[in-house]
């Protein structure tokens, strides 16, 4: 099914104008050995989209986005990121074209505090080298505090003043997962890669999460490429959606193409045999 | 209550996040600093600098050296008395090679000289993790130990084996050799470790400390989040060895006045920085002075005790005492696995609330 939206761009259903292509895979193949993780996939994610991934356990989905974080090298196929081709590189180095993410389970810095981990995000853009640093003068102390108010900021977006000193340990699990959604945004990434971000949450913890999402698209246009199992949430928060099963591609779309597309029904409900 | 935490709000980013946030700590620090300036020097005697305080300073380097690799980067060393009989050998060949220079200036040197065989040496952490690290750290304390007994470039020819310190004076005082005062060898390392301390804290409040820690604590994450673990580990290695070459060209150089690398620089070395920061408290300055102060302190009180006190002969009191520092490391892990500095933390969290329970 061929993927419908000018390459220029679309307006979606409650009159979103969205950009370009921020992000393009073409024809991503990933093996393990004689395992086929991912077969022959190609989409892309429009600038200022929200874009699920979705699909049954072990389809492939978060090999996906530790490809689109340069996590894994695909063994064969390309990854165009603002219309660049982006051959391997470290991780650290995706970091800095742009790219941010959460991870499925938590992965924050447990020993620091919540501030420190947020300003961790910030690490990317420090410019002031060690001796600055070590004398706590100059360009040094005047970054740390550029940057302290602009993670401040972020704080006060999630609304979580009150544990900023807090060690990350000490937090329950959903406000863990906020922290680190604020490390990710702390980074002023282009695109934010968020696996299962309402994981284990309760109903309400899900739909604080679900508004900070769509609040940080539509307010600082961050493009999102969310993957995620609760499907009323992913079919209320996202523009487009991609489908996967067993490592292919079976359904791209508009949540509602999606829902409709008798493949997706196939995967999710099961085929009768007869 | 003189001591209280409630109505110091602070209204600018650089108050928040400077060393001391509550006003009775900074004033703490401030007349810890005067009573370690202005009056211990006047009180100071030969015991007392020797048996106490000068090892307790030149240690208490050392730990904040070897908290940084361990205690911050997480990655484990077992070489630090190698590194130390680097400063060690350098600050020697130095003073022996331009006797006109500062000793101040020679002891930075050496430091650095430290650092560079100490990223040398922490090469293969970018490839191995934990004990295999360690092992590889435990190469080069006896790669070192071995390289400075061999090689008689690094002594001088000395007939001995030995190096000795030459004499040398700064500000008009002799530093040292033979001559040097009490009180002129204590100033001389305490300056020295209010910098390292200093310079310590600001890397680990900033940008660097979080690097570090966030290697520490996850490496893939901190990956991702943008941290190149090259530059952050190498560094740490780095900065480890600095202080470390420091407290070992101190230690040889104002302290034991002269030296034989295999009795100096031992593995025992290693192992006693290492439980310093361990007791101490790992990923705390605070914790560094700690666990230098209980392991300097407790033989001495120990001994005044068995053989002052109670007069017991010199050997028992001394086998003894091995017995109970080595029980009491053993009790206080048991304990309190995340050292005096954590033990501290705790106190002040309950006595917040006290006489309340909650």
């Amino acid at each position: 099914m061929p993927v419908s939206h000018a390459e220029e761009g679309y307006v979606t259903a409650d009159g979103r104008q969205i950009g370009g292509t921020l992000m393009e895979l073409r024809n991503i193949t990933l093996r393990f050995g004689g395992v086929v993780a991912i077969k022959d996939i190609s989409f892309d994610i429009h600038d200022g989209e929200i874009r699920a991934i979705i699909g049954p356990n072990g389809a492939g989905k978060s090999s996906m986005l530790n490809v689109i974080s340069g996590f894994y090298i695909p063994t064969e196929g390309d990854v165009y990121f603002k219309k660049v081709k982006r051959g391997p590189m470290k991780p650290y180095e995706v970091a800095r074209l742009g790219i941010a993410r959460t991870f499925q389970n938590i992965a924050l810095f447990d020993g620091m505090s919540v501030l420190d981990n947020i300003m961790t995000g910030r690490l990317t853009m420090i410019k002031s080298g060690l001796l600055s640093q070590a004398i706590w003068y100059g360009a040094a102390a005047r970054e740390e505090y550029q940057h302290r108010e602009k993670v401040e900021r972020i704080i006060d977006f999630l609304e979580i003043q009150n544990i900023r000193k807090t060690p990350v340990g000490r937090l329950p699990y959903g406000l863990k997962k906020r922290v680190e959604l604020a490390r990710a945004l702390a980074a002023e990434p282009k695109l934010l890669l968020l696996d299962e971000p309402m994981a284990g949450m309760n109903v309400e913890e899900k739909e604080d999460m679900s508004r900070f999402i769509l609040d940080l698209n539509d307010e600082f246009g961050t493009t999102i490429c969310l993957i995620e199992h609760d499907m009323g949430v992913v079919m209320d928060l996202s523009d487009r959606v991609v489908v996967m099963d067993y490592g292919r591609k079976i359904g791209d779309g508009t949540p509602d193409e999606v829902r409709n597309n008798q493949d997706v029904i196939d995967a999710y409900l099961g085929v009768a045999h007869d | 209550m003189l001591y209280r935490e409630a109505g110091d709000f602070k209204t600018t980013y650089s108050e928040d996040s400077q060393t001391f946030p509550i006003f009775f700590d900074r004033m703490g620090y401030y007349v810890t600093l005067l009573l370690a300036f202005g009056l211990v020097p006047l009180f100071i005697n030969d015991y007392w600098a020797n048996a106490v305080f000068v090892p307790f300073l030149i240690y208490a380097i050392a730990a904040i050296g070897l908290n940084i690799l361990v205690g911050f980067a997480g990655q484990v060393s077992l070489g630090t008395g190698g590194f130390m009989a680097v400063g060690a050998y350098s600050v020697y060949k130095l003073m022996t090679s331009f006797p006109d220079v500062p000793v101040l200036i020679h002891v930075l040197i050496a430091g650095a000289i430290t650092a560079f065989v100490g990223v040398l040496f922490g090469l293969p952490s970018l490839r191995i993790k934990g004990f295999y690290l360690a092992v590889a750290t435990l190469a080069a304390q006896f790669f070192l130990v071995w390289l400075f007994n061999k090689v008689p470039w690094f002594y001088n020819y000395s007939a001995s084996g030995q190096i000795t310190v030459p004499q040398s004076k700064m500000l008009g005082f002799y530093v040292t050799g033979a001559q040097t005062s009490a009180s002129a060898k204590y100033l001389f390392c305490l300056v020295v470790l209010v910098f390292v301390a200093v310079v310590a804290r600001n890397l680990t409040r900033g940008t660097m400390g979080r690097k570090w820690m966030a290697i520490r604590d996850m490496d893939i994450a901190a990956e991702i989040i943008g941290v190149n673990p090259l530059n952050a580990k190498l560094t740490a290695f780095a900065v480890s060895s600095f202080f470390i070459g420091i407290a070992g060209a101190l230690f040889f150089a104002v302290y034991l006045g002269a030296a034989e690398v295999t009795e100096a620089f031992s593995i025992q070395k290693s192992f006693l920085i290492l439980f310093m920061v361990i007791i101490g408290g790992l990923g705390s300055i605070f914790g560094s002075f700690a666990g230098a102060a209980f392991l300097v302190l407790l033989p001495v009180f120990l001994k005044n005790v068995l053989v002052g006190q109670l007069g017991w002969p010199t050997d028992l009191a001394a086998h003894l005492e091995l017995m109970i520092v080595g029980a009491l490391i053993v009790g206080f892990l048991i304990a309190e696995p995340h050292g005096m500095a954590q033990l501290w933390r705790l106190a002040k969290e309950k006595l917040r609330l006290w006489p309340f329970p909650h």
